[in-house]
């Protein structure tokens, strides 16, 4: 896009950004990408780790034999699941990680609550549920599952239902949260991707997109 | 502070070097009370060393495993990959009723010992209803009887170097618990599956229960079982065949 002179007169203000919801600090863009990049690989190997078992239980218990809640249409593959495991929990434990820095820090500079203007309800609720109820549901359902950690909070098992529901919300709150990162994509993609893409990667909007009121 | 190092410099290098003497400080720590796994090789096993490391100290107190009532028992307990051995000492074994069957219990130990498996039952016995948490996703509940791996342990007299139990089993497979696992109360040598004898598909005459710990640790046909201190003298000095192939040594999780 050609940069076009704006046609100033004494008293205009100048380059004030219409919009500002592309100006996001470091921490919250490092913590994004890092995000995104390791809630890939969470999709990735946890696929992996389903195709062994492609079947959903409600309850402790379930297997081959029983009868199952959802049968999954996917290919069986008994093969993906030590590469797979491996990485899924090496990718968890940098989310949590990652995830506590940017929750901790926007609550300390009361980010959450500050940043109403910025973005409609819908998007608020959106955002406030992925971060408040859907992650945590995340970590609660996949340590539900270690056998260790049950050991240590037998009540955290059955407060969700069982080892197998554990398993089974673990699985729906994922769909959950991929068609909530299909919808975020497709609302960065209209409200000027480039502008945004640019926004969370430089924290500021490019000199193209800077609107100038005259 | 000397002012021609610009403050930015300074305050870099100070915290720095702070990071890398915590992470020396913390890895000193982390060896010194075991918190380090044997597979903590590799970008992968950063992980494995992460859950191994906090799962140690969040279960320092030795919670026990979850335990079910017997209407909970599943009537479908799948057995994986070996169910029926094809050494022909076990196929005779076998044929016996495991009359002359032998488990070694050697290594960092006062007593080498060779138990039968009246030994192995004479001991006083555990009977626990636990759920079998197969890492393929699938799970199922069953009661076990068996001895505490711990009073056979005792009963050989374990040196205090020690750190690894470690297991052969006869189709060749082998694996190891840290100690924590190993004294676990709940952690048996079991010789009965829901009130029967151990059925040869799930490992007859004895297979391990670790019950914090995923199915892939429950070994089956065990025939032997060594104290050590290292992990390095088996296979690749990860601690288990199944890490050989990427399967975490700490199966926890």
């Amino acid at each position: 896009m050609p940069e076009i002179a704006p046609l100033r007169t004494p008293g205009d203000v100048i380059s004030e950004v219409v919009d500002d919801a592309v100006r996001h600090s470091l921490l919250v863009r490092v913590t994004h990408w890092l995000n995104s990049f390791v809630f890939l690989a969470l999709v990735v190997s946890g696929a992996a780790i389903l195709l062994a078992h492609p079947r959903l239980y409600w309850g402790e218990t379930g297997a081959f034999g029983s009868p199952a809640w959802i049968e999954l249409p996917l290919p069986l593959n008994l093969y993906q699941t030590g590469w797979g495991r491996s990485l899924h929990f090496l990718a968890a434990w940098i989310s949590v990680l990652n995830g506590s820095i940017y929750v901790l820090s926007g609550i300390a500079s009361r980010r959450f609550s500050d940043d109403s203007r910025k973005y409609t309800m819908s998007q608020r609720w959106a955002y406030l549920a992925v971060v408040f109820v859907l992650f945590p549901l995340m970590i609660a359902t996949g340590l539900a599952m270690s056998p260790a950690i049950a050991a240590l909070l037998p009540g955290l098992v059955s407060s969700l239902g069982g080892h197998q529901s554990s398993r089974t919300i673990h699985f729906l709150v994922t769909d959950v949260l991929l068609l909530f990162v299909f919808g975020h994509v497709a609302m960065v993609y209209l409200s000027g991707f480039r502008s945004r893409i640019r926004g969370m990667i430089l924290g500021r909007p490019g000199r193209m997109e800077t609107k100038e009121r005259l | 502070m000397n002012r021609s190092i610009p403050r930015r410099t300074f305050v870099q290098t100070v915290l720095g070097a702070a990071v890398a003497a915590g992470s020396g400080v913390a890895a000193l720590l982390a060896g010194r009370y075991g918190l380090v796994p044997p597979d903590h090789g590799g970008v992968l096993g950063i992980g494995h060393t992460l859950t191994f490391g906090a799962q140690r100290l969040l279960l320092r107190k030795q919670p026990l495993a979850r335990e079910f009532d017997r209407a909970q028992i599943s009537t479908n307990f799948p057995a994986l990959n070996t169910t029926l051995p094809e050494d022909p000492d076990y196929q005779r074994d076998m044929k016996q009723g495991f009359r002359d069957w032998r488990l070694i219990v050697d290594g960092l130990v006062a007593r080498p010992v060779e138990l039968s498996l009246a030994d192995i039952r004479g001991f006083p016995s555990r009977t626990q209803i636990t759920q079998h948490v197969c890492e393929y996703g699938w799970s199922a509940i069953a009661e076990w009887t068996g001895v505490p791996l711990s009073l056979v342990l005792n009963a050989a007299g374990v040196q205090p170097q020690a750190r690894y139990v470690f297991f052969n089993c006869v189709d060749g497979w082998w694996d190891s618990l840290d100690m924590a696992d190993a004294w676990h109360p709940q952690t048996l040598l079991a010789y009965s599956m829901n009130g029967q004898d151990l059925p040869v598909a799930h490992g007859a005459p004895v297979r391990l229960r670790v019950e914090r710990q995923l199915g892939y640790k429950h070994l089956k046909y065990i025939t032997a079982i060594t104290v050590t201190d290292t992990a390095r003298e088996w296979g690749k000095g990860q601690g288990s065949e199944g890490a050989e192939h990427g399967y975490s040594w700490y199966a926890g999780i």
